[in-house]
Parts: structure tokens; C-alpha cells; sequence
């Protein structure tokens, strides 16, 4: 019998969608792409244009997600024609799979059960590779090169090299997922990831819940890779399961690394040593532990975007502001990152606890986090974020300075008017 | 095949990111609009000085970010010939090229001058110093890429196959 070639979970999922047996790092080849998904702001007011140009129809309708939510709810004649302008090209592209201003794409699309094991996606957004938390292949593409993938449903790819994250050990109270990857930023820096494949591993994934995993995945952008995949296991199957996709969609055995298989690069990390950790601007690689940030004053505390406003980041929030107030002279603004998050948050008491707090709601969308929507900050305000970047300039003035936290920290924050470690409330 | 831009050198350091080429606050703007904001936060007089033709020359990992296209379209529209660098976020360089915006990898990048005038062989791969006669390898692009480019972006080149494509359907 022919020995099997060992390959890692990257090299496989890129191998089924060339429809090869063996694809090695550093070939150039072509993907069948699986789903193309697309927002308001890079997909139909771009694509449309382009594909009327080149005269050409959608590949597959029923492989198009379209999701609305960088510019919701409009809050000007623009904006409202960008939203309008994305129904309505929906409808005449045949295009059903469309979620309008139900969240962030990043965490709708494994919402609405778009995602499972084995698939290789494109998005429009860069912060794709969250899918790599489902044992998807998914990074983020321009609208140029989507409106290639939505004529041909094909992209090429250079066949990635493994570069694997590995975790040992439980975190500790008051520490996310949150705190992992700017602890990886922080050692790494964001070109770390060198546009390769990144797989997070290790015993300590398995204590963490799919929402936290995203978290993982969708901050591989700031690692600089192309994907940040993690192999599926029962948490993947009871998420989506939970979600509606039936048991025979979802193949665990089949994606995973082979013990044996080549990585480029292996570093590793210790959970259960790890501390409540803060980036400062202007960079998420600009991480450290909390206490070395601890009594900057901040004006705005913020928990929102695809990466920190799931339900259990609003949970971790609440479990900080239960029974406190939100410092005077501080505003906690939180933007919950789907329709379903706040529903979930308002069946379990959630939601209550943080305006009971002071915390003031805002809807679901990109919104600060990309200085697109409310929550925007004046020039030299200091704010503190539940987001995945901090770049100059991003959340608002170009003199604005954003720190970047965990929703424990951010909370925890909110309440002293200064960096705390969220720790110190817990207690 | 592709031209030879010559242009003056406006250098930058690492990490440039890609709301810093194309700010999120004017990114309901038209694109002429948008442009005059780019690079503003670490460098005012770029988008007002910048000639056709110039070479922007960064640092490492030159537009990590976001995956929007403006960062590229900004330069673009400035007239930017090229972008060098010795190493280009993944989404940022796949954007460029698709655009016709070309992107070159030079491990040396760093060593060339501020004020330099270059030109740019992006077929050999190659940066000349027009001042000191200097020259800098480039990382060679791939056959398909360079004839994208050529072309002018995914776009364009899309548009030949889909010609050639629709043609012989027909006479099929």
C-alpha cells in the first residue's frame, strides 16, 4: 500500500478545493472556491460596476453570502444609498443567501450555519480568517479580486507553510482569548504570520468556547496571515450543529493535521501563566501585561466589532459591571456584534446588567471599530476597545489614541475611569 | 510589456497601514477626495507634492490592515508608478497587482536613498538608482502576475480572457 504523503490541515483543505491528493508549500495553484461572502462597503457598490464591464453574471448565485453591516444603520444619505444600492443588487444577482443589518459578516456567517469543516472561502473583508476557527480555509480578498472570484469561482493561491501557535494549560479568572492573541502580536508582531498559515493548538483550545476561538482566528489578521485555522472537534460540531447544520455536513476526522506532517514554524505558549494583557497604540503587536498600562486615563471605553462584542465577551463585560457603575467622565459604548448576540444577551439578563451599569447601547455593525458609524472619537481622546486594531487614526481624529483590551479589561476599565487589571474587581 | 516608471522616492518606515493610505473617516468620499487624505497621518506634504511617476518606497509590511482596495486606488490615483518594500501584507500586495499597481519585493529597500530618483524594470526586476547607478534586485513576479499588470489589472485582464472565451463559444 502506497504510504499517504502526512500534511497539515492547511495543506489539506487547499489540496481538496485544487482537487489534488498532495499540494506542497510554495506551489502556485488554483482554488475551486466553496462561498464568496461580501459586505456593504467592499462588495456590491464595487463589484457591481466591474461586472457590468465585463458583461458577466455571478458564477453561482447560491454561492454568494452578502452581508450588510459597515455602513448600518445609515445614518446619512450615503450610507443609506450604499445599503440600498446592496438590496437591490441582491435581488437582481439571484442572490437569497443576504443578511441585512443582522451583525457583523464575520460572526453571521457561522451564525446562519454558512460554514463547516473542509471549505474554502473568500470574504471581502480582511478580517476573514475568522472561518479558520470552523476548519474552514477563508482569508480576505479586495472587490477586484472578488469580482474575479464571483465570474469564475476560482482563485490562485500560493500553497501556504504551517506555522503552528501552541497553548498548553487553562487560562486563568479574568483572562480571554483576547489576552492570547495580543500575547501572540506581542511576540510575534504583525508580520509574523508571513502571509502563511497560521494553526492555533494545544490543550487549552479545547477549554475554549467557538466564540473565543474566533477571537483567535479573526486576530490572525494582525499576525499578518493568510488564514488562522483551528482543527475541528466536538465544540465545532456542537456550534454548528446548534445552528442548524445537519451531523452528515460536518466531517471532524477528516481535517485535521497529521502527526507527522512538516510545520515551518512551531512557538509555544503558556495559558495558565498569561495575564489580562493591553496593547497600546498604535499597534496590536504593541502588547503588554495590563499593570504596565495601569492609570491611563480614558475617556471612552468601547466593546463592539467582529472580534470583541460576541455573547460571551458582552457575558465577560457583565461579569465585571454587575453591581457597578461606569466611572463619571467615562462612556462604555457597546455595540453587541450580531442581532442574535443581543437577543441572546436580553434572554439571559445580560443586556440589563450593562445598561444597569451605565453602559449605553448601540446597534450591531462595524461602526468605531473601522471609524465608520457611532462611537467615532474626537481628536486626542483616549479610548479603550474590545476591537482588533488600533491603528492611527482608525476609530476617529488622527489624534485619537485607542488601547486594546479584553472585555474583562475594558469593562473593568470603564468602572475605574483608568486602565485596571480586571482582576482586581473580580477578586 | 510593462513600462519603466522613473520617479522621485518617497520613503516611509514599517508598518504602514492601510488606514493610514486610505482613512476610514473619508472613505464615503470620492476617490479624488479620498486621495488627498492618504498617507496625511505620518507624512502631510505626500498626497499635496507627489508627482506622476513617484516611487513609494516603505518599510516592512507596507499596507497591513484592512482589505480595502482604496488603499491602493488612493496611490493610484495620485499617480504612484510603483511601491517598493521588503515585504508587503498579503492582502495589500494582491490588491495592488489586481489594480495594475506595481508592487515590488527589494530585501534592500531600506538602503535607498530618500531623495533618490529610480527607475523601475519591473520585467527583470530590477531598481536603478539614476543618481549613484546603483541597481536593487527585486523578488521576480510570476508570468500571470506580470501579464496582469501589463494589462492592467484583474480587470482588464479578465476582460481579454472573456473576449477570447466568448469568441470561440461562438464559433463553436
Amino acid at each position: 500500500m502506497a504510504q499517504k504523503t502526512p500534511m497539515t490541515l492547511a495543506e489539506k483543505l487547499v489540496a481538496r478545493a485544487a482537487g489534488r491528493d498532495v499540494v506542497r508549500p510554495g506551489e502556485v495553484i488554483t482554488a475551486q472556491v466553496d462561498l464568496a461572502m461580501m459586505h456593504d462597503s467592499g462588495g456590491p457598490r464595487r463589484v457591481a460596476p466591474m461586472l457590468e464591464r465585463l458583461q458577466a453574471k455571478l458564477w453561482d448565485p447560491d454561492k454568494v453570502v452578502v452581508i450588510s453591516d459597515h455602513y448600518v444603520p445609515a445614518v446619512d444619505a450615503e450610507s443609506a444609498g450604499i445599503l440600498d444600492l446592496t438590496r437591490k443588487w441582491v435581488k437582481a444577482a439571484g442572490v437569497t443567501k443576504f443578511h441585512d443589518m443582522q451583525g457583523i459578516c464575520h460572526v453571521v456567517l457561522p451564525e446562519r450555519g454558512h460554514l463547516r469543516p473542509g471549505l474554502f472561502v473568500v470574504g471581502g473583508d480582511s478580517h476573514s480568517p475568522t472561518g479558520g476557527a470552523f476548519g474552514t480555509y477563508m482569508f480576505g480578498v479586495g472587490a477586484t479580486e472578488m469580482c474575479g472570484v464571483l465570474v469564475t469561482g476560482e482563485i490562485w493561491l500560493r500553497v501556504p507553510e504551517t506555522i503552528l501557535l501552541h497553548w498548553t494549560g487553562q487560562l486563568g479568572p479574568g483572562v480571554a482569548a483576547k489576552d492570547m492573541i495580543l500575547a501572540m502580536c506581542a511576540k510575534l508582531g504583525m508580520d509574523g504570520g508571513r502571509y502563511q498559515a497560521i494553526q492555533y493548538a494545544g490543550d487549552t483550545l479545547a477549554g475554549l468556547s467557538m466564540q473565543e476561538r474566533m477571537t483567535l482566528s479573526n486576530m490572525a489578521a494582525e499576525l499578518g496571515a493568510q488564514t488562522g485555522l483551528i482543527a475541528p472537534d466536538t465544540i465545532t460540531r456542537d456550534y454548528l450543529q446548534a445552528v442548524g447544520v445537519s451531523a452528515g455536513e460536518i466531517d471532524i476526522a477528516s481535517w485535521q493535521t497529521d502527526a507527522d506532517a512538516k510545520v515551518a514554524e512551531r512557538h509555544d505558549f503558556d495559558a495558565a501563566t498569561l495575564s489580562p494583557m493591553v496593547a497600546a497604540p498604535h499597534s496590536p503587536a504593541n502588547s503588554a501585561a495590563v499593570a504596565e498600562h495601569r492609570g491611563i486615563v480614558i475617556e471612552q471605553a468601547y466593546i463592539g466589532a467582529c472580534t470583541g462584542a460576541k455573547i460571551n465577551d458582552l457575558r465577560m463585560a457583565a461579569s465585571v459591571l454587575k453591581g457597578r457603575k461606569v466611572a463619571s467622565g467615562t462612556r462604555l459604548l457597546i455595540a453587541p456584534a450580531s442581532a442574535r448576540t443581543t437577543a441572546e444577551a436580553a434572554a439571559d439578563g445580560t443586556l440589563a446588567t450593562l445598561t444597569e451599569a451605565g453602559a449605553i447601547l448601540l446597534s450591531s455593525g462595524c461602526g468605531a471599530c473601522a471609524g465608520y458609524g457611532a462611537g467615532v472619537l474626537a481628536e486626542n481622546e483616549t479610548c479603550i476597545a474590545s476591537t482588533a486594531r488600533n491603528f492611527k487614526g482608525r476609530m476617529g481624529a488622527g489624534s485619537s489614541k485607542v488601547y486594546l483590551g479584553s472585555p474583562y479589561t475594558v469593562a473593568a476599565t470603564a468602572v475605574a475611569g483608568h486602565i485596571v487589571d480586571p482582576r482586581e474587581l473580580l477578586a | 510589456m510593462t513600462a519603466t516608471p522613473t520617479g522621485r522616492v518617497w520613503k516611509f518606515g514599517d508598518n504602514i497601514d492601510t488606514d493610514v493610505l486610505a482613512p476610514g473617516l473619508y472613505m464615503k468620499s470620492p476617490l479624488a477626495e479620498l486621495a488627498k487624505h492618504c498617507l496625511e497621518a505620518v507624512e502631510p506634504r505626500f498626497a499635496k507634492e507627489v508627482r506622476p511617476g513617484d516611487i513609494v518606497v516603505g518599510g516592512r509590511n507596507f499596507g497591513m490592515g484592512s482589505s480595502r482596495e482604496q488603499a491602493v486606488m488612493a496611490l493610484r490615483e495620485l499617480g504612484v508608478g510603483a511601491v517598493v518594500a521588503p515585504g508587503f501584507a498579503g492582502i495589500f500586495y494582491r490588491n495592488a497587482l489586481n489594480l495594475g499597481l506595481l508592487a515590488l519585493v527589494c530585501a534592500d529597500a531600506g538602503q535607498i536613498r530618500a531623495d533618490a530618483v529610480l527607475s523601475v524594470d519591473a520585467a527583470n526586476a530590477e531598481l536603478r538608482d539614476l543618481d549613484t547607478g546603483k541597481r536593487y534586485a527585486c523578488e521576480p513576479l510570476p508570468a500571470h502576475l506580470l501579464q496582469m499588470i501589463a494589462d492592467g489589472g484583474l480587470l482588464p485582464n479578465l476582460e481579454k480572457k472573456l473576449k477570447i472565451q466568448r469568441s470561440k463559444e461562438a464559433q463553436a
